[in-house]
């Protein structure tokens, strides 16, 4: 028996050490989701933190009773444990096992239920950007609907405004993912479905489809340009007088599989986005009905 | 004739390494072949195996077939782990990875998990509740025939015609004509049909089983644990299959006959099967993970030799847990836009699960609690799970914590989670069950050391291969990404994980060895109950006789065998020769095993839409279904003489 | 089976005979639970017509597709067939044999009357140019209304093949087993129906308004 417990422990410190080695690279700055640039990702990074300690309050303790029960009454005779074979109930523990699971859900479901619905309501004082996004196989489609331009596979945003995105898809579905902006969304053909990101300070961010589309998946990348206030209106400016227009034919070649690089349209055909939708509006009221 | 050949054999059934499989399984093939003629074993396959109705044999082929299953679908996920070792890494070709994991998910969790567990439950719970077989015998024998047609359909893809492709969660439209046009969904769609017919079967067979067969006196608060997990998944596959039914055959009908359920456009709603999908979908893992739960509340109390905690209170549990699971599904799609309400709602119910499985943690820990605890093989599983388990339902939470899941949803965050889960959760429990229950399937043990070895290979391999996973969902890296770019930062943690994928293989490969060496020297199990264990399946000669129980036993405490020796009684198991009457057993059937080729047929016609062949399969079937209807002869007595023959030749036997 | 026992303990003659064997009532108990996946199963398709109801995607909607006539014969014909395969049950537990085939032919002959009318009834739309390639609402309504109607057809065989079994052997507990079975089945149908006419035709008929 002791033997057997001698091989066992050296196996152990493996997982150990990936853990702790990982944990400490942590702070790297690759780990784009543990370094929010905007409030919603500032949010949901908040709660992360708070639920992963009030789970590690949970099993932290358990492995530890765990490792303390396989010491002690190990089938060995020098072991410390009693023998009690018949020892199958009680009341104390049967209560506690209950309530004090049920106050660690309780501190994580009170704010989750509070931030789900915060983070689907725009923030009121600030008027924010529009922006309706398609997803198109392998590519993202942008349209400006107050401004009137179209990109593709990049955006410009002003920071410190908020960003309404309106997300279809003309293809398989996607997911409208920037990470260090904050959470993700489905495009979906027939739906429209709301998001709201907001960048704090000026940066490049990166995003991505986080749903499988095809063999172009990997490919559904995109840039978050996130510029102040000026810049993005001369932006808008720059594109409006010097990109070329998008035709139908160029939204249906677009739409056609394949790949794009960055691009820019000083202006877009109308129907390209749908007007009616199964989905729900952002505030949660209710659902537009079809027709 | 060369369009024919065109469509059975596209580009992608014509890769290098595929064609060496192919040729690799047509020589194993004619070898198989060659030696059951040389040995002269077709007529007892055909009559021992094929055409058996004995549950114990059902449950012996769904295991060789979940072990064969594990292998594919483990070499599927190599090839995945291989292609992301490296950034931007080319080994596989475009297209294939896609199918690699499309056909490793999919075989994971139907064609192996479900029949492991399907091989377990038919081994043990007509032995646990002293019953002489389930309640339909000839239906559990269709069962197995129709899960191995699917799984045959399933598996030929890569070799006729190519592999589905689209993930096993198959979300249109991207399962649809228009971006999907090969045959490889309807591989899916089709072989996911049969199987789910075979599975639904099962679920209403023991439940049925479990309701009605109960030996005199078992009441249901009297049944070991494992059986209270088989009767709730019972009931969780009755409401949980027909949503996945409905999801495949609309997909199927929109691809074939031109319907507009999920298209895009015409009125379709893509939507409407992601709800379909996960209606059963989150039923699904808990049908996968109860009965490892029951598993593990058999395992704790014989390997600690001291009664299950708290039975009550683990019977409420799975309780909760199987009605609470009805009403999570949307927690696999909060990122759909059901709006803050229903969000909400899903995320708090997903998180109240954690309660009761919390209760059934602690309650296992607290059997070992003034225990006198064995480290077996199939103990170390146990203990290997609770870890696992506590990281991946801490982890759920998480995910629950919807905010938070609008970052993580579909990264490698929620991978790892779920792996965990699985693995941790059914993997870890079927292998449990699997070395608990080994000697009475055959009657040899299965050698501790050697299995020793395959359990710290392949458990090690486990965490190095998913912690890092973890920490990549952090880095922003989705799921079923082919490749990535250099600059992320996500290539030495893909590496790690890499390695400890071949790990777990190679534990894998330990495990089979381990099987195949006791075959030939393990020690043989003479007593029936090597373990000293609790349930009535150990009152039994290992492997059981064909009738199991010589004289059904009359039942007065939970733990019933172990009470029985405890007392001293445990000789009023010895079979008295009076007390034997004659005893109904069904007959075997070729019909079972003719169904299932019938469906096999129907669906490979189905798949190329060549309606000729589908109309052969389907008389097969009608075929067989009025044979059914029409034999009367479908069960024997078998003589009382004959019962005490054989219970004298197993010394049990008391005149 | 020693089981058998505890049933030897109830007076036998309480018990209708299909459940007097325990064999038999053990199929009754199992076929109850196959129903309920075969609810279930039909939940799931009220679910897809619920929500996709409509989606006509320009294509023909329920108002002008959707007659009483054709509805009301269904209609009748169905729940008078389920009457007359109670009639049947009755008859078996009066051991009448030429009563139970004389009604369970009826019933055959009325749910054929069904199917009849149903298939003139899709036949009509289709010629209409409703087919359910058109929008997702037909395609949700052929898919609902047709999964009942090749209920009710796979339901005709199943009677048929049990008058071959009545006619060769009689009233014996396991006939008459497959017989409560069936009128089990048969009477589920029913039930389904009544959903279908109320919320398929009824509410679309009204234009949702009910709903």
């Amino acid at each position: 028996m002791p033997k057997r417990q001698s091989t066992r422990w050296p196996y152990r410190w493996i997982p150990l050490a990936v853990i702790v080695s990982s944990l400490l690279s942590g702070c790297g700055q690759h780990y784009t989701i543990l370094h929010p640039a905007g409030p919603v990702g500032q949010t949901e990074l908040n709660l992360l933190v708070l639920a992963s300690i009030a789970m590690a309050i949970v099993i932290i303790p358990v492995w530890i009773l765990l490792a303390v029960v396989l010491v002690r009454f190990r089938d060995n005779p020098r072991h410390k444990g009693t023998y009690i074979p018949k020892w199958q109930r009680s009341k104390f523990f049967e209560v506690m096992l209950f309530v004090v699971p049920l106050i660690i859900v309780a501190v994580i479901a009170v704010p989750t239920v509070q931030k789900t619905y915060a983070l689907d309501t725009l923030p009121r004082q600030k008027d924010p950007l529009i922006i309706h996004v398609t997803s198109l196989d392998w590519k993202w489609m942008f349209q400006y609907p107050v401004q009137h331009i179209a990109t593709v596979n990049y955006i410009k945003i002003p920071a410190g405004v908020p960003v309404l995105f309106k997300l279809t898809a003309d293809s398989p579905m996607n997911t409208f993912w920037v990470p260090q902006l904050g959470g993700m969304e489905y495009t979906m053909p027939g739906e429209v479905l709301p998001l709201w990101l907001e960048a704090n300070k000026p940066g490049v961010y990166m995003g991505r489809s986080g749903q499988f589309s095809g063999r172009g998946f990997v490919h559904m990348v995109f840039k978050v340009d996130a510029v102040p206030r000026t810049a993005f209106n001369q932006w808008v400016h720059q594109v409006k007088t010097t990109a070329p227009s998008m035709s139908v034919a160029k939204y249906h070649a677009l739409a056609h599989f394949g790949y794009a690089g960055a691009e820019s349209f000083s202006s877009y055909p109308a129907g390209t986005f749908p007007t009616t939708s199964h989905g729900f509006t952002l505030t949660g009221s209710s659902p537009m009905v079809m027709p | 004739m060369s369009q024919i050949l065109a469509r059975l054999f596209p580009p992608q059934t014509r890769r290098p390494d595929e064609v060496v499989i192919e040729i690799g399984i047509v020589l194993s093939m004619l070898f198989l072949v060659y030696m059951l003629t040389r040995l002269k074993k077709w007529g007892w396959l055909w009559r021992e195996w094929l055409t058996s109705v004995d549950h114990k044999k059902i449950g012996i082929m769904y295991l060789v077939s979940a072990l064969l299953m594990l292998f594919r679908g483990g070499v599927d996920a190599l090839m995945i782990r291989s292609q992301l070792a490296l950034p931007n890494n080319h080994l596989l070709p475009v297209g294939q990875y896609d199918e690699l994991f499309t056909t490793h998910g999919t075989i994971m969790i139907f064609f192996m998990a479900m029949p492991f567990l399907f091989a377990l439950f038919n081994v043990a719970i007509p032995l646990m509740i002293g019953a002489r077989d389930v309640a339909f015998p000839r239906l559990n024998a269709i069962s197995f025939w129709l899960f191995a047609a699917g799984a045959i359909l399933f598996n030929i893809s890569f070799v006729v015609g190519g592999s589905p492709n689209a993930g096993w969660t198959a979300y249109p439209p991207l399962t649809e004509l228009r971006f999907n046009p090969g045959v490889g969904e309807n591989y899916y769609l089709v072989s996911l049909l049969i199987a789910g017919i075979g599975t639904t079967i099962t679920g209403i067979n023991f439940m049925t089983t479990i309701l009605r067969m109960r030996a005199p006196g078992m009441t249901l608060m009297r049944m070991p644990m494992f059986v209270w997990t088989v009767l709730v998944t019972g009931a969780l596959i009755v409401f949980a299959f027909p949503p996945l039914t409905i999801a495949l055959l609309l997909t199927l009908l929109d691809r074939l006959f031109g319907s507009s359920f999920f298209t895009l456009g015409h009125g379709g709603m893509p939507m409407q099967f992601v709800n379909l999908f996960w209606l059963f979908g989150h039923p699904e893992v808990y049908i996968v993970v109860l009965p490892a739960f029951g598993i593990f509340s058999e395992v704790v109390p014989v390997f600690s030799d001291k009664k299950l905690f708290g039975y009550p209170a683990m019977v409420g549990s799975v309780l909760a847990i199987t009605l609470l699971s009805y009403v999570v599904w949307v927690h696999h799609f909060f990122t759909m836009g059901a709006g803050p309400s229903v969000n909400a709602f899903f995320g708090v119910s997903t998180m109240l699960i954690a309660i009761p499985t919390g209760v059934k943690i602690f309650n296992w820990v607290l059997t070992m609690w003034g225990g006198r605890i064995r480290f077996t093989v199939a103990m170390l599983w146990q203990l290997a799970f609770i870890p696992a388990f506590l990281v991946a339902g801490a982890t759920g939470v998480l995910l629950a914590t919807v905010p938070v899941d609008y970052q993580m949803h579909n990264s490698y965050f929620l991978i790892a989670h779920f792996h965990l889960a699985l693995i941790g959760g059914t993997v870890f429990g079927v292998l449990s069950g699997m070395y608990y229950w080994w000697p009475k399937m055959f009657g040899f043990m299965l050698n501790e050391r050697q299995g020793k070895w395959a359990f710290w290979i392949f458990v090690s391999g486990f965490f190095v291969t998913f912690v890092p996973q973890y920490m990549l969902g952090f880095e922003g890296m989705t799921r079923r990404m082919y490749t990535y770019p250099a600059g992320l930062g996500w290539g030495p943690l893909n590496m790690v994980s890499t390695i400890g994928a071949f790990v777990q293989g190679l534990g894998f490969l330990v495990l089979v060895y381990n099987v195949l060496w006791s075959m030939r020297y393990g020690e043989r199990d003479l007593t029936g109950d090597p373990w000293n264990g609790r349930t009535l399946e150990w009152s039994l000669p290992s492997p059981a006789p064909s009738y199991n129980f010589a004289v059904i036993p009359a039942v007065t405490h939970r733990d019933e065998w172990w009470e029985m020796k405890q007392s001293g009684k445990a000789r009023a198991y010895k079979v008295k020769s009076s007390a034997i009457r004659p005893i109904h057993m069904p007959k075997r059937s070729a019909m079972p095993f003719f169904l299932g080729v019938s469906f096999f047929v129907v669906g490979f016609g189905m798949v190329f839409s060549w309606w000729v062949i589908t109309i052969i399969g389907a008389l097969g079937v009608i075929a067989s279904l009025l044979f059914s209807a029409f034999d009367y002869n479908d069960s024997e007595e078998i003589d009382p003489e004959d019962v005490r023959r054989s219970e004298a030749s197993l010394g049990r036997l008391e005149i | 089976m020693s089981q058998a026992v505890r049933h030897l303990e109830l007076p036998e003659q309480q018990l209708p005979l299909e459940f007097a064997d325990y064999h038999e009532s053990i199929k009754v108990t199992g076929f109850w639970i196959f129903l309920t996946t075969d609810l279930v199963l039909f939940a799931c398709l009220f679910a897809t017509f619920a929500v996709m109801r409509y989606d006509f995607a320009n294509g023909p909607t329920p108002i002008h597709l959707f007659h009483m006539g054709p509805l009301i014969l269904e209609t009748a014909l169905l729940l008078t067939s389920s009457f007359t395969c109670s009639l049947a049950i009755y008859q078996s537990r009066a051991q009448n044999k030429t009563g139970v085939l004389s009604w369970l032919i009826l019933t055959i002959l009325l749910g054929i009357g069904f199917v009849g009318t149903e298939v003139h009834e899709f036949i009509s739309y289709v010629g209409l140019g409703a087919t359910w390639h058109k929008s997702g609402f037909l395609s949700a309504f052929f898919t609902l209304v047709g999964t009942h109607g090749s209920h009710v057809t796979f339901g005709i065989f199943w009677a048929l093949t049990l008058v071959v079994q009545l006619v060769k052997r009689g009233i014996t507990p396991r006939t008459s087993r497959k017989l409560y079975t069936f009128a089990l089945y048969w009477h589920f149908l029913d039930i389904v129906w009544v959903f279908i006419f109320s919320f398929v035709y009824l509410v679309s008929m009204t234009g949702g308004k009910m709903a």
